[in-house]
């Protein structure tokens, strides 16, 4: 056989076996799948303009009451505690907790866009509440909190931010929904909503909101899902 | 540079995207379809759309890769930029080296031949027309697959960022027609695959020049 057929053989064999082991389905975040993915993540971040706006959608796009799916991973809708308040935490000069009328009293910011679920679904609401940036401002959230953790009660969901995104002028702590109190179904009593990223980075049953130096994971982040997670 | 009349039928550059494309399409198509197993229908939630009959259905889990939706995302984002990279090194190629004059569809020159290879195909026709390395069919068929992959990236990178490429999401009709779009993409160029392998086994000697290269025209 000429040698450099061989050779050819070899490194394609290599090569494939090399694709095989580095590409593990059940673990994603490793080998080769998680260095594209950290070059993803990279990408889309380069690609996200913090003034681009999600489209706002006119009331007849809105889809049908009850058809709007409700997601929580407890096994039964999560209720929100007796004297539940928000603890806002990290680097901020004044961290402490907020009660719901505290939250409404700030600012008010209306959206009506689309959802995108990373299952592929698409579905539109309108939300309204306060913006990140706007409670940022109010804590005095500090410049080297480069990112923002939320958390729930809704069996230790969780998940991190970068802070172009959280800052985003759609990107809001959401109370109500189509004109509505928040359903806990969809959330009740506080929620964040955003049109810049997937569904699963919405963290809904708010408990804590952390401005952080450093990211955290996320529930399905840890789970092996996105954790940039733009649209 | 030699004129590519004069060239091999398959020069090397060809020959390797084209053999690229084999495993790159397979694990596309393959996280494709697990992709959409998470939400098998085509309409937005809550409105179905009637002209897809396989509403709902899941794709059987052989054609499937990545065990399960984040698995499968993560192979449809890494390796689409392998098939992007192949692509375009592929229309480069065909640009700068002069070859898409015998291997695309140019209307003005083309048109006659492929309806004259059409008709003898079905036999209207004694005898087939002639040609250079391809016949008009062909140079329609290989430029429409051309444009299919093209509008299999666009299509994509709508659903991938729908909001940050808002104006593509507007042109494609919005982020539920741009996966309608994406899902047919997949049939056709499944449907292409079919008819080019029925055509390479009725013609051997093609599928010899794509693995080899071939001999150059003699002079």
């Amino acid at each position: 056989m000429p040698r450099h057929l061989l050779t050819r053989r070899t490194t394609l064999l290599g090569a494939t076996a090399l694709t095989a082991s580095a590409c593990d389905s059940s673990r994603p975040r490793e080998g080769f799948l998680g260095v594209m993915e950290r070059f993803n993540a990279r990408a889309q971040a380069v690609l996200f303009d913090e003034r681009r706006l999600a489209p706002e959608l006119p009331p007849e796009e809105t889809t049908p009451p009850g058809k709007f799916p409700e997601y929580f991973v407890s096994d039964t809708v999560p209720l929100a505690p007796a004297g539940w308040a928000l603890r806002v935490g990290g680097l901020v000069a004044r961290p402490g907790v907020l009660t719901l009328d505290a939250l409404q009293r700030l600012p008010r910011t209306d959206l009506r866009i689309r959802h995108h679920c990373v299952e592929g679904w698409s579905a539109v609401a309108s939300w309204h509440g306060v913006r990140l940036s706007e409670l940022a401002r109010h804590v005095g959230a500090d410049t080297r909190a480069g990112y923002v953790e939320l958390r729930s009660f809704d069996a230790g969901y969780y998940s991190s931010w970068d802070r172009p995104s959280a800052f985003h002028p759609q990107t809001i702590l959401a109370y109500g929904m189509n004109g509505q109190p928040l359903t806990p179904g969809h959330g009740a009593p506080l929620r964040l909503y955003s049109g810049v990223k997937l569904g699963y980075k919405m963290v809904k049953y708010l408990t804590e909101v952390n401005f952080l130096p450093e990211p955290t994971g996320g529930y399905w982040e840890d789970r092996g899902y996105e954790w940039f997670a733009g649209v | 540079m030699q004129a590519p009349e004069r060239r091999r039928p398959q020069p090397w550059l060809i020959r390797v995207t084209h053999w690229l494309n084999v495993p790159l399409l397979l694990i596309m198509a393959a996280s494709g379809l697990q992709i959409l197993v998470a939400y098998p229908m085509l309409g937005p939630q809550g409105r179905p759309y009637g002209w897809y009959p396989f509403q709902g259905i899941p794709p059987p889990e052989w054609m499937r890769l990545g065990n399960w939706l984040a698995g499968a995302r993560h192979w449809h984002f890494a390796f689409a930029w392998f098939l992007m990279l192949n692509g375009v090194a592929y229309v480069l190629y065909l640009a700068l080296s002069g070859e898409w004059r015998r291997r695309l569809f140019l209307p003005r020159r083309d048109t006659r031949n492929a309806l004259d290879t059409l008709a003898f195909y079905l036999r209207v026709r004694k005898h087939a027309p002639a040609q250079g390395l391809y016949n008009g069919l062909q140079r329609l068929a290989y430029t429409g697959t051309l444009a299919l992959g093209l509008l299999a990236v666009l299509s994509g990178l709508v659903l991938y960022k729908p909001v940050q490429l808002g104006a593509l999401t507007s042109l494609l009709g919005g982020y539920d027609a741009a996966r309608a779009i994406h899902l047919v993409i997949l049939v056709l160029l499944a449907l292409f695959t079919v008819g080019h392998i029925v055509l390479v086994l009725l013609h051997p000697r093609s599928l010899a020049e794509m693995v080899t290269g071939g001999r150059k025209p003699d002079a």
